[in-house]
């Protein structure tokens, strides 16, 4: 057995109104992958900013090699060689590839940048994480949110790391960057360098993980669980304190008539001649990679792009092109991709949140009413099992699955007849995910049209009615979900992108 | 259901949110009081006396009436996420237009419309040119109120225009129960605007807009119409300015009403107003009004020369937006790494 290179012991972190750990006990060994699981809201991203010295816990000790340590700031605890991938991406839009993952470490000589060296050293970086496609002087803004994604990841391995920690990094990763993803970790774990990875998807921490630490409303609820062999029962059970049945509502009544009719749709380098329909409680489900177009396609329909050609029509009227006021008016709604930088308000409280789109209704001649808007947010926050419960906080200290239960919770309120879902479950934990599916179904069969995008194939086959395949902007497959398999929809998806340089 | 939703929860902290800018606005009544402790130092005489005391308040709020109307709208601009540099130019181009000998012959009323017009007017093109033709607004803005003083020069012809009408001229020496007519129309402005700002939809896509732009287009808010609204309110309240500036000095000129976008935009800041956006009070700003003015009072009293006055005024500044940066650091810090 290898030596512990991590020891935490009765950490505590409270923030005003919240003990977001209380207790946590953890030990990472040298070389081993340790998985942390736990609901939304367990506590796991504030675990790991205690580690990375973002946050000073309030008790308790942490013993990294040997040593108790305090880290002051994550520049210290990143000299004492512990790197971190956060849940929430932290790059700095306006500067470069390369500026970004040498940020406050620039190689230097006599003050000045070695812009030259640097340059270099992100392009190994880079090709060690099979992406050397990506230019190191590109702004990190022009990148899609995967190749951000492997910034932050580069800029993690550019350290000497001894432990590095990974929140949830894949959940905007499409399936083959994950595999690619899991590469790099058994090439780092080879070395001896602790991984910590933190994941909702069992499947992935069966993959790649050692053994798993369980929280649950920031305490320790179970460690030195074995990855591979511990039953899914068992996790889920000492995540939630229930058991959760892990399945798809089933599908029940047939589609009505055509509410949605995208013809010939095209926008250059995005998507070419795309044509579908979506029925009133129909679920359509879009499969394809990250950057195969679906979420760009999904941002045309809804108005937010203007396509170069081709119609949108809804319900039998055209939608007027790139107008967003517009489609939401006739009844459409987008949860987008991205929920901090496309739809949440940090600062304000979370009701406000999830009233965005429709406190206009709520109002009586212009004035807002927050009463009912409260009462509304709470239906939604009991339906989402949002935690925690209080709809007065800023929604910007929900935890990350959290926030993107207020993302989607959203457009349960009004009257939305088409409702387009861009990764929805995100982040989002088993429990939770479960609630989600049942809401979308519930939806569907009030006649609500769903169109889903979603980089998880079981999702899009279990939860949509029919499911649509893109490939490079193009849709190459249509097909009731019930003809399809996991396993022709990856064929479908990653035939012809043997390179990786699809993102 | 409550064995899982146990992550403990204390007492409302979210109630610390109303805290801060309780706490912002009472410091700056501390500052007031200072304000009037030095000033009772300087001058025992004059602060001995209650009588001059009232009625020296009274002026101190009758200077910042003015200013007052207009940092509203710029308040409203900065929220959503915008500002405005042209407010000062705003209020010299409607105050010399609604002063031509052409403009009063059409009386008090014609000379009220054509004020107010003007400004909204002028607000609304600053907004067109942000919104639709996609101008930064420090531009934009900077470019009417390069603009709007010049057309402002040409209409007078660099002249004073006296305002002749007794109507106009009467508003600033009327006072209702003792309180100036100016102090009130101040009053009823801030107090529509907080109503506007915390009660109506129009206030909450402001603060939408402001704090995340895309969100609230993503979330059907039509934020053109609304940014080109809040530009046409500044112009209003511009507008409104203009009259009771015209009023007080009984004439308008062109180069009235200058630097007041700096002490707008540094009002609001003080009273608490983000500058990046989605943050800010009515109540602090005019806080912050009336602070400048408190301070240009002093000065006044005392007989100290106004360049001592501004740099006074640019410390304060600089000292509000510091505690703004830590109380905003410490809120965003916990999302972001440095
Ligand atoms: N800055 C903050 N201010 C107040 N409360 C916070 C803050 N950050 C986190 N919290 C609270 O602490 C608790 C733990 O949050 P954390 O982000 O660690 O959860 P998580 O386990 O990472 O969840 P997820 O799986 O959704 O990412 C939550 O209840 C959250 O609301
Ligand atoms: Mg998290």
């Amino acid at each position: 057995m290898s030596e512990t290179v991590l020891e935490l012991d009765g950490v505590v972190k409270e923030f005003p109104g919240v003990r977001a750990l209380d207790g946590v006990h953890l030990q990472v060994r040298a070389g081993e992958v340790h998985c942390l699981l736990g609901q939304n809201g367990a506590g796991k991203s504030t675990l790991i900013k205690v580690l990375a010295g973002v946050h000073k816990p309030d008790a308790g000790t942490v013993t990294w090699q040997g040593s108790p340590v305090s880290f002051a700031n994550p520049q210290a605890a990143m000299k004492a060689g512990i790197a971190t991938i956060y849940q929430e991406l932290d790059l700095v839009d306006h500067l470069s590839v390369a500026e970004n993952v040498f940020l406050g470490q620039e190689p230097s000589r006599f003050g000045f940048v070695h812009r030259r060296t640097a340059a270099s050293r992100t392009r190994t970086v880079l090709q060690r994480l099979g992406h050397p496609e990506i230019p190191v002087h590109r702004l990190v803004e022009a990148l899609p949110s995967a190749g951000k994604q492997i910034v932050s990841m580069a800029r993690a391995l550019s350290h000497e790391a001894k432990l590095i920690i990974m929140d949830e990094p894949s959940a905007v990763l499409a399936h083959d960057e994950v595999a690619n993803l899991f590469r790099i970790i058994r090439e780092l774990t080879a070395e001896g360098i602790a991984v910590v990875y933190i994941s909702h998807r069992l499947e992935e921490i069966r993959e790649i993980g050692d053994r798993v630490t369980v929280l649950k409303d920031g305490r320790t609820s179970a460690v030195d669980l074995p990855a591979r062999t511990t039953p899914t029962r068992d996790l889920v059970s000492k995540m939630t304190g229930r058991s959760i049945e892990y399945v798809f509502p089933p599908r029940e009544g047939t589609p009505g008539e055509v509410l949605l009719q995208v013809s010939g749709l095209s926008r250059a380098q995005e998507f070419h001649d795309v044509s579908f329909t979506v029925r009133t409680g129909e679920i359509v489900g879009i499969a394809g990679l990250v950057g195969s177009g679906r979420s760009e396609l999904l941002e045309t329909v809804y108005g937010a792009r203007t396509p170069e050609s081709g119609t949108v029509s809804f319900a039998g009227r055209n939608l007027p092109a790139g107008s967003v006021a517009a489609a939401v008016r006739a009844g459409l709604g987008l949860a987008p991709e991205e929920r901090k930088s496309q739809a949440l308000l940090l600062a304000e409280p979370v009701y406000r949140n999830i009233t965005l789109t429709t406190f206009g209704r709520y109002a009586h001649g212009g004035f807002t009413d927050a009463g009912r808007e409260q009462a509304e947010a709470s239906r939604i926050a009991d339906a989402l099992e949002l935690r925690p419960r209080d709809v007065r906080r800023p929604a910007g200290t929900l935890s990350g699955g959290n926030q993107q239960k207020v993302v989607v919770g959203r457009w349960l309120l009004g009257d939305t007849r088409l409702l387009l879902l861009d990764e929805p479950t995100r982040g989002v934990d088993v429990g939770a995910r479960a609630e989600l599916y049942q809401v979308i179904r519930d939806l569907a069969r009030r006649g609500v049209g769903v169109l889903l995008v979603s980089s998880e194939v079981p999702e899009v086959l279990g939860l949509a009615d029919r499911v649509l395949v893109m490939r490079e902007g193009r849709l190459i497959k249509q097909a009731p979900a019930g003809e399809l398999t996991e396993d022709d929809v990856l064929d479908l998806v990653m035939a012809g992108s043997l390179s990786p340089t699809s993102s | 259901m409550t064995a899982q939703t146990s992550v403990v929860e204390r007492g409302g902290w979210w109630r610390t949110i109303p805290t801060e800018s309780l706490w912002r606005n009472l410091g700056l009544v501390g500052v007031l009081v200072v304000l009037f402790v030095i000033g009772a130092i300087i001058r025992p005489d004059l602060y001995g006396d209650s009588d001059w005391v009232v009625n020296n308040m009274l002026v101190i709020l009758q200077q910042a009436a003015a200013i007052g109307v207009v940092t509203v709208g710029v308040t409203f601009v900065i929220i959503g996420g915008g500002i405005d540099l042209s407010v000062g130019a705003l209020i010299a181009l409607a105050g010399v237009w609604s002063t031509t000998l052409a403009t009063q012959s059409y009386g008090a009323g014609g000379m009220i419309f054509a004020a107010i017009a003007v400004g909204t007017i002028a607000g609304a093109l600053n907004g067109l040119l942000i919104a639709y033709g996609r101008l930064v607004p420090f531009i934009a803005t900077l470019a009417m109120l390069v603009a709007a003083r010049g057309l402002a020069a040409q209409i007078s012809g660099k002249q004073t225009q006296v305002s002749g009408n007794q109507f106009i001229n009467g508003i600033a020496t009327t006072r209702v129960a003792g309180i100036p007519m100016l102090v009130i129309i101040l009053a009823v402005a801030a107090a529509l605007g907080w109503v506007l700002l915390n009660r109506t939809t129009f206030g909450r896509r402001t603060v939408a807009i402001g704090s995340n732009a895309e969100a609230a287009r993503l979330a059907g808010i039509n934020v053109r119409r609304h940014t080109l609204l809040l530009y046409a309110l500044s112009g209003l309240c511009c507008g409104i300015g203009a009259i009771m500036l015209t009023s007080l000095a009984t004439s308008a000129q062109a180069a009235a009403a200058e630097l007041y976008e700096l002490d707008a935009i540094a009002a609001a800041i003080i009273g608490g107003t983000l500058l990046s956006g989605g943050r800010g009070t009515i109540v602090g700003s005019m806080f912050g009004v009336i602070v400048f003015s408190a301070i240009t009072n002093l000065f006044a009293i005392a007989n100290l020369p106004t360049e001592v006055q501004n740099m006074v005024k640019g410390g304060i500044i600089v000292l509000a937006v510091l505690i703004q940066q830590i109380r905003f650091r410490s809120l965003t810090a916990l999302f972001r790494k440095p």
